[in-house]
């Protein structure tokens, strides 16, 4: 089966600033992939670069079987989709922000759809409300929301949960979680949360100044680690 | 204070008599105004929400401190550009448009597309930066995400009309210069406002002005209206 | 260190409008006139003699016609130098002037396009150009602000048999000062009434005006009906706050031999010719 990702030899610099560099890395379809590292490991611009949001200085992208040459298509860009750490919800209802994704693709929005999904994400009641009038843990949900009703194949998830209370954790998580197995959705989460890696992923990898120092399976990773560094990063111990 | 109070009712007066010459003198103002508001929103609103959201556009430095110029440009020196630019003598002389509504027009469209611009642009570069991120990363194409910045900033840009059209409508040195005044062709409430004050009808010029208020508060209780209905405060 | 600087600028800028508004031991004469008679010069040339001799200043305010009157009659003016001789008469029997003076007169002249639409060039008589313009329906643009020089429009209307200003297309009533008027005029090629200074002081900047009615010169004007006489009149004490007794001097000093002299003679340098008569009683007995 095709893999979702295929990169090779990325290399993503900024002037003399080189923030990514992958020798190679593939991401199978339906696999949930946990990325974890310090900050500043390029983390987030590997993220950036899966969402076609830009275009690797160096190096080659294949996406679903195609080599994406140069910017993506607006059909490939409209796959993927990412929930960052911060909601930027629109200054309109919450039901106006789910309904946005479908909104921009020209879809149908009366089906029921919008209505399935706050129910889902616990909005229902909220579904009138202004978004500025939502706390932490609503807005990440709308959030959620507004990226899963446009059915993506591919969902990328940016520290998503970094500042809700338990309760919005779990509730996220379960969704990410049922939406992997029902749709098959290809996930890559970036996490700083090392417990919400393993309880999510499928394979983890450590990120370390724009390299992968580890990638394996997620039981393997934080039982058995191959690299000193993936075990001084589970230790807690600052990695330089 | 006589002629204060005389004003107001003069005022009335006018308005209730429905004085033919009146009538066509509001009309002609708003006409001249709404147009020249509407071509200044159409050209300007797009070119302000362009630079708004190209934080990085080359000329930056040069292009911004232009339109903040251009926003408080004094009407009179318009008129007198705008008079030359379609005197006979000028380069657009051919198309005869000085001393008729065309003409007031376009003076008063120059003096509104700097504020739409520089306004529009203020109010999308307030908009959260992640905005357009965000967007695309939601399918969002180049102009989807404008459109969308747009409508966010949409308090700002109502703000934008609202003074274009307070401007325009209260001006009386460029329509003056390239309207020439002329009773029922090319006379506003402002250059009729002047008329009856060099005529020495003071009261009479007063009641002009409370009816041109009246007129520039009732648009912006409309446009006000519009953005409450919007759903923002 | 900013905020010094602000404070700094700040104190400058009160020094300056404070020291702006010291009075002088000057007293102020408070002319109200109307804007041709001010864009002639004639008032530049004239009063720094009046100032000089009396230790004053005139705050020569020019305005429209009906409201260099209005201002009289507000009393916020102490004299009045106007040409609309029935509202002078009007201003004084109503009390609100003390009485009337005559100072100078000018002439009009109808100037127009130099293609000459309505064949007017060279009519005697201006209530006959006027007809002629009329029946043309040759484009004319009126003052239309109920000036001296659009009562003298109206005038010269009524002459011709029409009773009110024509309100056809042709003619435009601009609700504008004579500079306006006429270039008005020139750009679009039509007919129009100016007093003669105007007309030469705007020289070169009116290329398609000719002089069609009245004459190269005053002396050449052959239309009584185009004489314009200037009154001089001071404001009615009774207002309270005129100052009577400098207003009555420039009433004196205007009207003298020596000030009538200077305004024979002024123009001549600059057009060839003066642009008005002096008229005063005195001058006429001398």
């Amino acid at each position: 089966m095709t893999a979702t990702y295929e990169l090779t030899d990325i290399r993503h610099c900024y002037g003399d600033r080189c923030v990514v560099d992958i020798p190679t890395l593939d991401v199978p379809k339906g696999e949930i992939l946990g990325l974890v590292g310090p900050s500043g490991a390029g983390k987030s611009t590997l993220l950036r670069l899966l969402d076609f949001l830009e275009t690797p200085t160096q190096g080659r992208i294949r996406f679903a079987g195609t080599e994406i040459d140069g910017d993506a298509s607006l059909a490939t860009r409209r796959d993927v989709t990412t929930v960052f750490q911060r909601p930027m919800l629109l200054k309109r209802s919450v039901a106006a922000n789910v309904r946005v994704g479908r909104k921009l693709r020209g879809l149908d929005t009366k089906n029921g759809c919008t209505e399935q999904w706050l129910d889902r994400l616990g909005l229902t009641d909220l579904a009138d409300a202004p978004a500025r009038t939502l706390s932490a843990g609503e807005a990440q949900r709308v959030a959620l929301a507004r990226a899963l009703v446009i059915e993506p194949s591919v969902l990328l998830l940016d520290e998503p949960t970094g500042n809700l209370d338990p309760y919005n954790v779990g509730l996220l998580e379960e969704i990410v979680r049922s939406e992997n197995s029902e749709r098959g959705t290809t996930i890559v989460i970036v996490t700083h949360d090392v417990f919400q890696a393993r309880r999510l992923a499928d394979r983890t990898g450590l990120m370390v100044a724009g390299r992968m120092v580890e990638l394996a399976d997620t039981e393997a990773f934080f039982s058995a680690p191959q690299q000193p560094q993936t075990a001084a990063f589970l230790r807690g111990d600052l990695l330089l | 204070m006589e002629t204060l109070g005389r004003s107001f009712a003069d005022a009335i007066g006018l308005l209730w008599g429905m004085d033919s010459a009146l009538i066509e003198t509001v009309v002609l103002t708003l006409q001249v105004t709404l147009v020249a508001l509407a071509i200044a929103l159409v050209i300007g609103i797009p070119i302000g929400a362009a630079i708004g959201l190209a934080r990085h556009l080359p000329g930056r430095w040069l292009i911004v401190p232009l339109i903040y110029t251009g926003m408080g440009l004094p009407p009179v020196t318009v008129g007198l550009f705008t008079y030359l630019l379609l005197s006979n003598q000028g380069p657009l002389g051919s198309l005869g448009w000085l001393f008729t509504p065309a003409g007031m027009i376009v003076a008063q469209t120059i003096i509104a597309l700097p504020l739409v611009v520089g306004l529009t642009m203020a109010a999308v570069q307030g908009v959260d930066p992640n905005l357009p991120v965000q967007m695309v990363s939601l399918g969002a194409t180049r102009r989807q995400v404008a459109s969308v910045t747009l409508l966010e900033a949409r308090v700002g840009v109502t703000a934008a009309v609202v003074a274009a059209y307070g401007a325009i409508i209260s001006e009386v040195g460029a329509v003056m210069l390239v309207g020439g005044n002329i009773e029922g062709e090319t006379r506003v409430l402002t250059t009729a406002i002047v008329l009856e004050t060099r005529r020495g009808n003071f009261a009479l010029a007063m009641a002009l002005g409370i009816i041109l208020l009246s007129l520039a508060f009732l648009t912006n209780f409309a446009f006000h209206r519009l953005q409450v209905h919007q759903g923002v405060r | 260190m900013p905020s010094r600087i602000i404070v700094f600028v700040v104190v400058v800028l009160l020094a300056a409008s404070c020291s702006s508004g010291t009075s002088d031991e000057v007293q102020v004469l408070r002319l109200a006139t109307t804007t041709s008679t001010n864009d002639s010069g004639l008032l530049d040339a004239l009063l720094p003699a009046f100032e000089a001799k009396n230790d004053a200043r005139v705050d020569v305010v020019a305005v429209g016609t009906g409201q260099a009157i209005a201002l009289g009659e507000a009393g916020d003016a102490d004299v009045i130098l106007v040409h609309a001789r029935a509202r002078e008469d009007s201003f004084v029997a109503e009390g609100h002037g003390t009485a009337r003076f005559d100072v100078m007169y000018n002439d009009f002249v109808i100037v127009g396009p130099a293609d000459d639409p309505a064949s007017i060039a060279g009519i005697p008589l201006a209530s006959e150009a006027f007809a002629a313009i009329y029946t043309a329906e040759a484009t004319f643009a009126s003052r239309g602000d109920d000036s001296g020089t659009h009562s003298k429009e109206r005038s010269l209307w009524e002459a011709a048999g029409m009773t009110s200003d024509p309100d056809a297309g042709w003619h435009k009533a601009l609700g504008q000062g004579m500079g306006s008027t006429l270039n008005y005029a020139n750009e679009v090629g039509a007919y129009a009434l100016t007093d003669r200074g105007t007309f030469l002081a705007q020289g070169d900047t009116l290329q398609n005006l000719r002089v069609m009615v009245g004459g190269a010169s005053i002396d050449e004007n052959t239309d009584p009906s185009l004489l314009n006489p200037y009154g001089v009149i001071p404001v009615n004490p009774d207002k309270g706050g005129i100052d009577t007794d400098l207003a009555d001097l420039f009433v004196d000093w205007l009207t003298s031999i020596e000030t009538q002299q200077q305004i024979e003679i002024f123009g001549i340098d600059s057009f060839g010719q003066p642009l008005f008569y002096p008229d005063s009683e005195a001058w006429r007995n001398r």
